[in-house]
């Protein structure tokens, strides 16, 4: 088998034992948290009484190792359950948010990850002079703003000032395509400000650490623009860094924009995973922090091969 | 040693905002505490930035809050870097079960999402800044440790390196003599990100309720409490936004800096 | 009135020319914007309800976790939607009165200690069953039974026995109680198809909307309920109901017209809002509050003069100023303002007074170790601030007040009702009965000040029954000033509610029994074209 293949074979099975471990932490950390469903459900009404029916009604008085097996059984069988909370099927929501996260995550990511790199390029190719400083100037900005304060901002121009877009995002059944990519416009514009600035710098930066090396030299004496040594022969040296902080936004980008849900009224998985972990929701969570993990060890298996496939000598080990 | 006037300008800033921080007690107008004004007034000769939600005055509250702001940033950010760059290296020099056993340990912090990391350690760990700091450093960390071993991986295949282990160099002396000079640019600039996640990252934690107490309240809190206002024209949210932008542009004025130098350091042309 | 603005003002009202052109053509003639405003709203009513048309709401306070459930309902948007595809038997009206819905009439013996309930005839759900006088029955036993997770329960506790005859309902009770369609109105009693036993979440009610779509946390679509038995109400042909938790996502929302109402319009933007001539500010002050409950069984605050040096070193008005942007109201710590019956407006305002709080916490004899105050954001809009300025207030009072901060997440479980001082938030209830029945009766489930005083009980059980209302004022009149002077309750303001419509949003008029008009702006409100 050719090594790559290999590797990526071994670190998916590795990968879905990871799966397992995860399923297994979200477990126990859940019910470490204090309270419990039926107490979150009940709220201020909750009586001794009503309290242990519904604990018995949700499976809640088992011994919590018997509970977390079950689960696993049906996970393993592709059966979720039902939310402890409102009884809806877990699969079918998961489906639908999921697919909301992944539309706009990947909407997000097709601007931001083009523009960044090709940023990061230009700001590279004038290393200290205007472009450079006003391309980091901008982005620095933009992602020191909080996420909520950017959203705001671009509430505020976008809506307010110029009457360009709608303020609340929500996507559902019925909505055509491009009713969905216009929904979704102000939080994609919000998204590629905040990811912009980490990819564009971490691109200069590690194109400028390889332009100081001999086979650059080279190629610049060989007469070629500096523009075609930093893409044929810079880019391809530097990737390795490149793809590992592309691959870290991009999980923020699926797993870690609740924020933006909430001020734009998106129905994504973020603000789903974190009403379910306010009400202990624990089926709930575990499919979504199962999701959520493969995202991550997903991409982090796609960053490790594009580095080694990127770099002629990891391609060929000795 | 010639320091460009962009670097100069993020040196004179960063010591301007560490200063006015250390020096709170002296040079705040006002108390955290005090409301001394009505809700949102606006900047004045009375208020140089103005009153917050309920009017107390925010160039104070700037003041106090940086001590916080940066303190733990800064430390948070130099812990997960430590620990990040120190095992990213060691799982790429030794490779092998190491660096399985690392990569893997590093998907599952990862993977786990951090609202119920912050929950689990809210609920069991006493609520200070060491554990703030701890929480921070270690869950940034992870991001740190990808990104300096897939640097080293590739430093360490070079010639150099394969002739230093040739050479029968010690493990430790090929991962601070060899990698982390040539793996230091791409590291520095990562720093002056993370350094910017860490300050809007408190504000989070805070949110969730770990950590900072009120009155004190760091910059991203303080942004948090007066963003109402916002859409309105009411500026009170937009001076601690002005304040972390400031302060990350520059830091990262003096990253670039230090990139600039270690990029010559490792001995190409121009300097 | 010139002939002109005469013309224009018509042409506006029947949507022929804009809001904004009419204002704008009224002002050219020296009408200011405001009183051009009025007059057009005076003569929308006139022309009366347009009918058609898609009405949105923007509502905060909903989860992915939410249900349909009626008896599971506790925040606002699953509220609203219940009273949009649902209906009560009795509601409680913008003047303080009961409504009659799915009752007709609604009549008591001489003790009111039974209670008739006469069903409307030939009344039909959505789906095409007809509303039966066991229906009503089912429903009241499912929330009143003992394995019930209804938020009314309490509510429905007291009647000893429910029987249907014919179209009559008739409700005995344990023991006397003058209020009770007051408390039969309440918004989780929505009669449903069998009391709803069999699938409590369906969605199935004889309100004037059927749910079309629903996603728990994000939209609830209806349409007009064909057969609906009220012409007067259900003027769109389709509503929505939209949860926009985010209140700058909501203006803003409402501002650029993708929503016609908003409940919770953050009171320190209200101004500024109100600024932009297309949307319309409500308010109306209702019966909710803002508190810090002290337990008065856990020391130090088991001490009555620990708890009064700490009523008196509230700075009441600058809560209600900065807090609540003036739209509401001081408390006076106790649990009832003139939105009530029978309030007694005669018991003086405790004021702020760091003097006289310095003596009552000289005389408490405290240790002079922080008292904890612990608070989170999820205990009321501003709640960290308004702890703050307590804190700032109680402070220069020489009272070593202090600030800890809660997480939101498990503050309802971990620390309201479990910490000996904390911040909470009462929604308040349509009579002065139920609320002290719900929170200061010693045998309460929800004493969340642990208040215990047998004189106190004795004289809230005889109010319950008294039909002489003078003898009754008197009664809750003695209550108040029981709670106020013994009690662990800080009441230092009542909040308004203060919601946001657009102005060619036709019908609303506020209701301070319940926020966007106690659950009916759907079905009450039209769209001016």
């Amino acid at each position: 088998m050719h090594p790559i293949l290999k590797l990526v074979v071994q670190r998916i099975a590795l990968g879905l034992l990871l799966l397992l471990a995860v399923s297994f932490v979200l477990f126990l950390g859940v019910q470490m948290l204090p309270g419990d469903t039926a107490q979150a459900i009940l709220g201020q009404s909750a009586t001794p009484l009503a309290l242990t029916n519904l604990r018995h009604e949700l499976g809640l008085d088992q011994p919590a190792l018997v509970r977390y097996f079950t689960w696993l059984g049906h996970a393993l069988q592709g059966d979720l359950g039902k939310a402890l909370t409102n009884g809806q099927d877990i699969s079918q929501d998961i489906r639908q948010r999921f697919g909301n996260t992944l539309f706009l995550a990947s909407s997000a990511g097709v601007i931001a990850v083009p523009l960044a790199i090709t940023l990061g390029l230009i700001a590279a190719r004038y290393n200290g002079r205007w472009p450079d400083k006003l391309i980091s100037g901008i982005t620095l900005a933009t992602i020191s703003l909080p996420e909520f304060v950017a959203a705001y901002f671009v509430i505020y121009l976008l809506t307010q000032v110029v009457h360009l877009f709608q303020p609340v995002s929500m996507v559902f059944p019925g909505m055509s395509f491009w009713q969905r990519l216009q929904a979704i416009s102000l939080p994609v514009i919000v998204l590629v400000m905040v990811v912009l600035a980490h990819m564009m710098r971490m691109t200069r930066a590690a194109i400028l650490n390889v332009m100081q090396s001999a086979y650059i030299e080279t190629a610049e004496l060989k007469g070629l623009t500096p523009m075609q040594v930093i893409w044929s022969h810079a880019l391809p040296n530097a990737i390795a860094p490149i793809i590992t902080v592309v691959v870290i936004n991009l999980a923020y980008l699926v797993v870690g924009v609740v924020v933006v849900e909430v001020v734009f009224s998106y129905n994504a998985l973020g603000q789903y995973l974190v009403d379910h972990v306010a009400k202990r929701d624990l089926p709930v969570v575990q499919a979504v922090g199962i999701i959520f993990a493969a995202v991550y060890i997903g991409l982090n298996i796609l960053a490790d091969v594009i580095g080694i496939v990127a770099n002629p000598r990891l391609r060929h080990p000795k | 040693m010639r320091v460009p006037i962009s670097a100069m300008v993020g040196i004179v800033m960063t010591s301007a905002f560490v200063l006015a921080a250390l020096l709170a007690q002296w040079i705040a107008p006002y108390s955290i505490t005090d409301a001394v004004g009505k809700v949102w007034e606006n900047p004045s000769s009375q208020f140089w930035l103005g009153t917050d939600t309920i009017g107390r005055d925010i160039l104070s509250r700037l003041i106090y809050g940086g001590q916080i702001t940066i303190f733990v940033a800064l430390v948070s950010s130099l812990l997960s870097f430590s620990m990040g760059a120190f095992f990213g290296f060691l799982a790429a020099v030794r490779g092998g079960w190491v660096d399985i056993f690392l990569s893997r340990v590093v998907d599952l912090m990862m993977a786990v999402p951090s609202l119920i990391v912050a929950l689990v350690v809210l609920s069991v760990l006493p609520l200070n800044l060491v554990v703030l700091i701890l929480v921070m450093g270690i869950l940034d960390s992870t991001r740190v440790f990808r990104l300096s071993r897939a640097v080293a991986a590739d430093i360490a295949v070079m010639d150099y390196v394969e002739a230093a282990k040739l050479r029968g160099e010690k493990q430790s002396w090929i991962i601070f003599r060899e990698i982390l000079p040539n793996a230091l640019s791409p590291l520095v600039a990562e720093f002056g990100m993370r350094f910017i996640f860490a300050v809007l990252f408190i504000s989070t934690l805070s949110f969730l309720g770990l950590g900072i107490q009120p009155p004190l309240a760091d910059w991203g809190g303080m942004v948090r409490e007066n963003k109402d206002g916002l859409v309105y024209g009411k500026a009170a949210a937009l001076m601690p936004a002005l304040a972390i932008a400031m302060l990350a542009i520059s830091v990262n004025l003096v990253a670039d800096w230090v990139l600039s130098r270690t990029t010559s350091l490792k001995g190409g042309r121009g300097g | 009135m010139s002939n002109e603005l005469n013309h224009i003002l018509a042409a506006a009202a029947k949507g022929k020319i804009s809001r904004r052109e009419f204002v704008g053509r009224a002002g050219a003639m020296g009408v200011s914007a405001a009183m051009a405003g009025s007059m057009l709203a005076t003569a929308a009513r006139a022309e009366g309800p347009v009918k058609g048309g898609v009405i949105r709401a923007g509502i905060q306070g909903g989860q992915s976790t939410d249900s349909l459930d009626p008896a599971l309902a506790t925040a606002d948007v699953a509220f609203m939607n219940n009273l949009t595809w649902g209906e009560g038997l009795v509601e409680v009206g913008s003047d303080g009165t009961l409504g009659m819905r799915l009752a007709e009439e609604v009549s008591s013996n001489a003790d009111a200690t039974q209670w008739m309930f006469k069903i409307r005839k030939g009344v039909e759900y959505h789906n095409g069953a007809t509303v039966t006088a066991d229906d009503v029955v089912a429903t009241l036993k499912r929330h009143t039974d003992d394995n019930s997770k209804s938020g009314a329960q309490g509510i429905v506790k007291g009647i000893a026995d429910m029987k249907a005859d014919g179209d009559m309902v008739t409700l005995t009770l344990s023991s006397a109680n003058a209020d009770l369609p007051f408390l039969i109105s309440d918004y989780h009693l929505i009669i449903q198809p069998g009391g709803g036993v069999d699938n409590p979440a369906a969605g199935i009610g004889a309100g004037p909307y059927k749910i079309t779509a629903n996603e728990a946390g994000v939209r609830t679509a209806f349409e007009k309920h064909a057969n609906y038995w009220d012409d007067s109400r259900g003027h769109a042909d389709q509503v929505e109901v939209l949860t926009i938790n985010d209140n700058t996502a909501r203006t803003a929302a409402i501002q650029s017209g993708q929503i016609q109402m908003m409940s919770r319009v953050d009171p320190k933007i209200a101004e500024l809002l109100a600024g932009s001539s297309d949307v319309v500010i409500e308010k109306a002050a209702g019966p909710g509050h803002y508190v810090f409950i002290m337990e008065c069984n856990k020391a130090p605050f088991d001490n009555n003069d620990l708890r009064m040096a700490l009523k008196l070193a509230v700075n009441r008005q600058e809560l209600v100023d900065k807090i609540l942007g003036g739209m509401g109201s001081v408390g006076n710590d106790f649990p009832i303002n003139a939105s009530y019956p029978l309030f007694d407006d005669s018991i003086p305002q405790r004021v702020y007074d760091p003097v006289k709080a310095a003596e009552y916490y000289k005389k408490s004899g405290h240790d002079g170790s922080p008292l904890i105050l612990q608070v989170a954001p999820a205990a009321f809009p501003g709640a960290v601030e308004a702890a703050q300025l307590f804190q700032a207030s109680a402070n220069a009072a020489g009272i070593p007040l202090q600030v800890k901060l809660e997480p939101d997440d498990g503050y309802w479980s971990n620390v309201w009702n479990v910490a000996p001082f904390c911040a909470s938030y009462w929604g308040g209830r349509p009579v002065q009965d139920q609320m002290y029945s719900t929170a200061y009766l010693s045998t309460a489930d929800w004493n969340d000040t642990k208040f215990v005083d047998k004189h106190f009980d004795e004289v809230l059980i005889a109010a319950r029954g008294e039909l002489d209302q003078t003898k009754r004022k008197a009664e809750y009149s003695e209550l108040a000033n029981i709670v106020r002077d013994t009690g662990g309750l800080i009441c230092p303001m009542f909040n308004d509610f203060v919601e946001g419509r657009r102005a060619e949003l036709g019908g609303w008029v506020a209701n301070p029994a319940g926020s966007m008009m106690n659950g009916k702006a759907l079905s009450l409100c039209w769209l001016n074209a």
